[in-house]
């Protein structure tokens, strides 16, 4: 008789609440990015823009002394670094609304402008997914693959194209 | 009881058979000097006739013959499909550059003869003015950098066809499609006819004219019976969607390479598959659609 009673119990109280612990990791685990790829040495920012002995300069101009290598060609002439790195903590970005977020949740920053790219980013339709088609499935971040300060995909050399049929005929190549 | 009599008739017959082709086969390698293997591929059944225990004693003699070529032990299995899939796949002509990732990692992946070449992905450039064009399609475009100014590219392979000409034509039953929609083709069952390349609307099918060669080094040992197996010369191959790494969950080696993230894969029938969304959500196109093969193969427009 106390087995019915013992099923409902191992069910409803133990089996449920698991259940619901999985799939809450799962959804955690859905958007599972690698690291920015920001160059070595470079990280984190606040250890030359700590605030004190570099001031913060709000102007906005043309780099000369520092990240003089980096070439901005991302939107209009009028965006520049403190639209997107914030001026009092810069390990952080910050969105439109002001909020600071980590450099590894930047895909929030891109989607501000780039809505229907991140909608389609988190269905696996824009961006490259690798692992598992009916399982654990890696993602890139957007800066992985676009260089956020020059977001236009940059141009491959092509791996050799196929031996023409001329060649494989005459035995270059070809069947023997 | 008549019947009866009938079906023991046959099965004395079947047993006598049996006898006499075993009979044949030692007196064929008696008098041809041919070694057991040889002769046990001769006789050897299409691979849906083959019993379990057959296919296992096939499987273990093919492992043992790709050792002997290959000097590598080489793992053959024959992972059946899945239940409630049905494989589908989306390239994104907006995004694809014509890097030819795809084409390499594919010939690598699935054991593609080096020498003679073979290739199962061609990726065809076009021009954008034009629109998709076979007729003036170049696939031996080599700049130095791709995309080039005004072009587009549109990687051709095996389309997996619901209605798929190739094995309706083959006179011998060694290509059909599986259950999770792979068209596959039994390479030990083969003849060479080529019959399935001249109907292939898609150009898809390749043929072993020469000796497959692949350098002991570069072999992947992880095969599958019905897919990235050595092949022998004189039979027909193509892509099978990596059927050695899709039926295990992974993806196919050219999503897994492409560096644009153009390529997607999927089970067709799970609503919440990627490749549903971009069927549900996006401009897709079917390539010689009014052929009526019906390609799980799809080409869509990603922006």
């Amino acid at each position: 008789m106390s087995t019915p009673s013992l099923q409902w119990f191992t069910r409803r109280i133990l089996v449920l609440p698991c259940c619901w612990l999985l799939a809450g990791a799962a959804g955690a685990q859905d958007i599972q990015v690698p690291p920015p790829p920001i160059t070595e040495g470079m990280f984190p920012c606040t250890v030359c823009h700590d605030g004190k002995n570099l001031k913060v300069n709000r102007k906005r101009r043309i780099l000369k002394d520092m990240h003089s290598d980096i070439v901005l060609r991302h939107g209009p002439d009028s965006r520049w670094c403190l639209d997107c790195h914030d001026a009092d903590n810069r390990d952080r970005l910050h969105l439109a609304s002001g909020a600071q977020i980590k450099f590894t949740v930047s895909y929030e920053l891109c989607g501000q402008c780039h809505g229907e790219k991140l909608r389609d980013w988190r269905a696996g339709v824009h961006g490259k997914r690798t692992g598992s088609w009916n399982g654990q499935k890696q993602y890139l971040l957007c800066v992985n693959c676009h260089n956020p300060h020059s977001p236009h995909f940059e141009a491959l050399k092509p791996l050799p194209p196929p031996v023409r049929p001329e060649a494989i005929q005459a035995g270059k190549g070809g069947a023997l | 009881m008549k019947y009866r009599l009938e079906s023991r008739g046959l099965k004395s017959r079947r047993r006598f058979l049996g006898t006499a082709a075993a009979a044949m086969a030692g007196a064929m390698a008696t008098l041809t000097g041919c070694g057991k293997n040889e002769v046990d591929a001769f006789l050897q059944h299409n691979f849906r006739e083959l019993s379990q225990e057959e296919l296992r004693k096939v499987i273990a003699r093919l492992e043992q013959d790709a050792k002997a070529k290959y000097g590598k032990e080489i793992h053959i299995g024959n992972e059946p499909a899945m239940q409630g899939v049905v494989f589908g796949y989306a390239l994104d002509l907006s995004r694809c550059i014509g890097c030819r990732r795809c084409v390499k990692a594919c010939v690598k992946e699935n054991n593609q003869s080096r020498e003679p070449q073979i290739e199962w992905i061609r990726v065809l450039q076009m021009d954008k003015d034009e629109g998709v064009d076979v007729a003036h399609a170049d696939p031996y475009y080599n700049p130095d950098k791709v995309p080039q100014e005004g072009k587009f590219y549109m990687p051709v392979q095996c389309h997996q066809c619901r209605n798929a000409p190739c094995t309706k034509v083959c006179p011998v039953g060694a290509t059909w499609q599986t259950q999770d929609g792979i068209v596959v083709v039994d390479y030990n069952w083969c003849i060479g006819c080529r019959y399935c390349m001249a109907a292939c609307p898609y150009g898809a099918r390749r043929f072993n004219w020469g000796e497959p060669s692949v350098p002991s080094a570069d072999i992947n040992p992880a095969t599958h019976y019905l897919g990235n197996r050595p092949r022998p010369k004189g039979v027909v191959e193509k892509c099978t969607f990596c059927i050695q790494r899709t039926r295990k969950g992974l993806y196919p080696a050219c999503v897994e390479i492409c560096p644009t993230g153009s390529r997607k894969f999927g089970n067709l029938a799970d609503p919440k598959s990627e490749i549903r969304y971009i069927l549900e959500n996006k401009r897709v196109f079917i390539f010689k659609e009014d052929l009526n093969t019906k390609p799980k193969f799809f080409y869509f427009y990603g922006v």
